[in-house]
C-alpha cells in the first residue's frame, strides 16, 4: 500500500502550510472551543466563523471543494440529534400525529438541533484544514511541544508508521480467505454466521501474533541501532514573529465572534 | 473502508463544554496513569511495543464477516486489547488508536476526544479486564465464554455512557437515544464478542505464554477486578433505570403536553424532566436487565464450549 494511502495532507506551498504547526494546532482547538461556547441560534456569529473559514480555505489554496467533501463525515451521526426537535421547552410549532405516538416539533427545539449541526459542521471543517495543510510527523511534533506526554506522543508516531504495514497484513489475510472460499455460483459459500465469526476471530489473533513479534524485531533493530528510549527529531521548530501574529489574530476573532454571538 | 463500525466516535458540537472538559480530566488522568504503569513493566520497549500493538488495533477494525442482508460483523478490540496487552497497556492503545482516528480522520473531535477515549479505551479495558481477571485462573471454556461476556458488556458499556453523555449535553432525548444506541450495540456487541472469544482461543493456541495466568496476573489485581465489576453493575443497573418505562415515546409525547412553557433557560445541564428513579417498573426491568446478561453469558459458555470442541476433534 502506498504510504500516504491514509494521509490527508495534501502538498502544496500556502500561507497556512508554511505555518508553524502549533499556531495551527492551537488555533483550530481554540476555535473548535469557541463554537462549543457560542449559544444556541447565534446565527450572525456562526457565519461568522463560516467567513473566517473560507478566508482560512483560501489561504490554504485547497480549494473549496477539497473541505466542502470531506466535512460530511459527521452527518450520519446527525440522527442522535434528531430528538432534540422534540423539546419540551419552547413553544410547539405542529404536532405530527404518527398513530402510536404524537410528535411536536417546538421552535427552541429546532433552532437546538440546527445549532448542534451548524457547530459540529464547522468544528470538522476546521479539523479537516488542520490535517490537509499539516503533515502529521510536524502534527506529532506540535503535540509533543505542547506537553502531550512524548510517550503518547512516540506511541502515535509508531501507530502512524505502522498502520500501513499492518493494513497491508489485513489486505493479504482477507486475501488468503477470499482465495479459499470458493462456492457455486447461486448457491452460499461459507458456514454458518458462527463459523464466519470464529475465522475472522482466528484472523485477528493470527494479526495479533504477526504485529507482537513483528514489535520485538523492531525493538531488537531499535536496540542495535542504539535506542535508549528516546526519539531523536532533526525537526527543529521555531516560531517566527508572523507565527505569533497569526496567533494574536486567531484570538482576536474570537473574541469578536464570541461578542458577536452572547451580544445579540 | 475507513468507516467506523459503530456510532461511538461523537464528533465534535454534540457534546457540551461541561461534559467534554469533565472527561478530558478524567481521560487525562487515566492515561497518565497508564502511562507510567506500563513504563515501569516495558521501560524503552513500551513505544515500539504500544504503538504496533495499535496498529494492530487499528488494521484489525478492518476485519469484518458478512453476517445477513449486506451487514457485517465489525471489531472495536478494546476489551481484546485489555485482556491480552493488560489493562494499563490496552488503554495507551487504545487511546493512540482514538486520537488518530479524530485527528487523520475527523473520526470523532477534538474538543470530545477525551469523552471518545474514556468510552471506547477507559470503560472497555475497566470492564473487559476486569471481568477476565476474575476467572484468570478457570478453565479454558470458562475463560472464553467470560472474554466473550466481557467484550459484549464492553460494548454496552460504552454505548450507554455515549448515551448518557448525550443526553446530559442536551443533545438528545434519553428515550430516543438510549433505546437506539443499546438496541443497535447489542447486535454490534455480539460480533465483537464473537471475534474477540475467536482470537483469544487461537492467541491461546499458538502463543499460550502471552496469556498466561502470572501474565494476567502481573499486569493488575483486585482493583481492575472491581472497576470491571462495579462498570458492569452500574450499565446493568442504570440502563432500566434510564431508560424509564416501556412506553419511552408516549412518554415524550405525554412530557410535551405537560411539561413545557414557564422554563425558562433553552438548556440546562440536566434537562428539566426527571427519571423515576424507583418504582415497580423500574425494579422489573432491573431484573429483566440480569437476567438477560445471564443468558448472555450463558450462550457464550456454550459457544466457548462448542469452540474448544472443535479444536479438539
Amino acid at each position: 500500500m502506498h504510504a500516504h494511502a491514509f494521509d490527508q495532507y495534501l502538498y502544496r506551498d500556502s500561507f497556512l502550510h508554511r505555518l508553524d504547526p502549533r499556531v495551527k494546532v492551537v488555533g483550530v482547538l481554540a476555535l473548535i472551543l469557541s463554537n462549543a461556547l457560542l449559544p444556541d441560534g447565534s446565527w450572525a456569529a456562526f457565519a461568522l466563523v463560516w467567513l473566517a473559514l473560507l478566508v482560512a480555505n483560501d489561504l490554504s489554496r485547497l480549494g473549496l471543494w477539497f473541505t466542502l467533501r470531506r466535512s460530511f463525515v459527521a452527518l450520519p451521526f446527525a440522527l442522535v440529534a434528531v430528538s432534540a426537535i422534540f423539546s419540551p421547552n419552547g413553544t410547539p410549532l405542529a404536532e405530527w400525529d404518527l398513530g402510536v405516538v404524537t410528535l411536536v416539533p417546538t421552535n427552541l427545539g429546532v433552532i437546538r438541533f440546527v445549532s448542534i449541526l451548524v457547530r459540529s459542521w464547522l468544528s470538522v471543517q476546521m479539523a479537516i484544514l488542520l490535517v490537509a495543510t499539516t503533515q502529521f510527523p510536524d502534527l506529532i511534533h506540535a503535540f509533543e511541544h505542547l506537553r502531550v506526554p512524548r510517550v503518547l506522543t512516540t506511541t502515535i508516531a509508531f501507530l502512524y508508521r505502522y498502520m500501513f504495514v499492518l493494513t497491508d497484513e489485513v489486505f493479504r489475510l482477507i486475501r488468503a480467505r477470499e482465495a479459499r472460499s470458493a462456492g457455486l455460483p447461486g448457491k452460499k459459500r461459507g458456514g454458518s454466521v458462527l463459523w464466519r465469526a470464529r475465522v475472522t476471530g482466528s484472523m485477528a489473533g493470527q494479526l495479533f501474533l504477526r504485529s507482537y513479534e513483528r514489535s520485538e524485531r523492531i525493538y531488537n533493530a531499535m536496540i542495535a541501532r542504539g535506542y535508549t528510549g528516546h526519539i531523536r527529531t532533526l525537526n527543529p521548530h521555531i516560531l517566527t514573529n508572523r507565527d505569533w501574529l497569526v496567533l494574536w489574530a486567531v484570538f482576536v476573532l474570537i473574541l469578536v465572534i464570541q461578542m458577536v454571538g452572547w451580544l445579540r | 473502508m475507513l468507516n467506523s463500525p459503530a456510532p461511538l466516535h461523537i464528533p465534535d458540537g454534540f457534546l457540551n463544554l461541561v461534559i467534554s472538559l469533565v472527561f478530558w480530566a478524567a481521560t487525562i488522568l487515566m492515561v497518565s496513569l497508564a502511562i507510567s504503569r506500563t513504563n515501569k513493566a516495558l521501560g524503552e520497549k513500551q513505544i515500539p511495543l504500544m504503538g504496533v500493538m495499535a496498529a494492530f488495533i487499528f488494521a484489525a477494525q478492518m476485519l469484518n464477516f458478512p453476517v445477513a442482508g449486506g451487514t457485517s460483523g465489525h471489531f472495536l478490540g478494546g476489551a481484546l486489547a485489555a485482556i491480552v496487552l493488560g489493562p494499563w497497556a490496552g488503554i495507551l492503545v487504545m487511546t493512540a488508536v482514538v486520537s488518530v482516528q479524530a485527528v487523520l480522520f475527523q473520526d470523532g473531535g477534538l474538543l470530545v476526544m477525551g469523552a471518545n477515549i474514556f468510552n471506547m479505551g477507559i470503560l472497555t479495558a475497566m470492564v473487559g479486564f476486569g471481568l477476565y481477571r476474575l476467572v484468570a485462573n478457570g478453565n479454558r471454556g470458562l475463560r472464553l465464554a467470560t472474554a466473550g461476556a466481557a467484550a459484549w458488556l464492553a460494548t454496552m458499556a460504552a454505548a450507554l455512557l455515549t448515551a448518557l453523555q448525550l443526553w446530559l449535553s442536551g443533545t438528545s432525548r434519553l428515550e430516543i437515544v438510549f433505546p437506539a444506541m443499546m438496541g443497535v450495540h447489542a447486535l454490534i456487541g455480539i460480533g465483537e464478542a464473537l471475534i474477540t472469544v475467536a482470537a483469544i482461543g487461537f492467541i491461546e493456541q499458538t502463543r499460550p505464554d502471552l496469556l498466561s495466568i502470572e501474565k494476567t496476573a502481573d499486569s493488575g489485581g483486585r482493583g481492575w477486578v472491581i472497576a470491571g465489576l462495579v462498570v458492569t453493575l452500574l450499565a446493568v443497573l442504570i440502563s432500566p433505570l434510564a431508560s424509564g418505562d416501556p412506553d419511552g415515546l408516549e412518554r415524550v409525547a405525554d412530557n410535551i403536553g405537560f411539561l413545557d412553557r414557564g422554563l425558562d433557560a433553552p438548556y440546562q445541564l440536566l434537562p428539566d424532566y426527571t427519571i423515576p428513579f424507583l418504582g415497580e417498573t423500574a425494579i422489573s426491568t432491573i431484573v429483566a436487565g440480569v437476567v438477560g446478561a445471564l443468558v448472555v453469558f450463558g450462550l457464550l459458555i456454550l459457544v466457548g464450549r462448542n469452540l474448544r470442541r472443535g479444536r479438539d476433534a
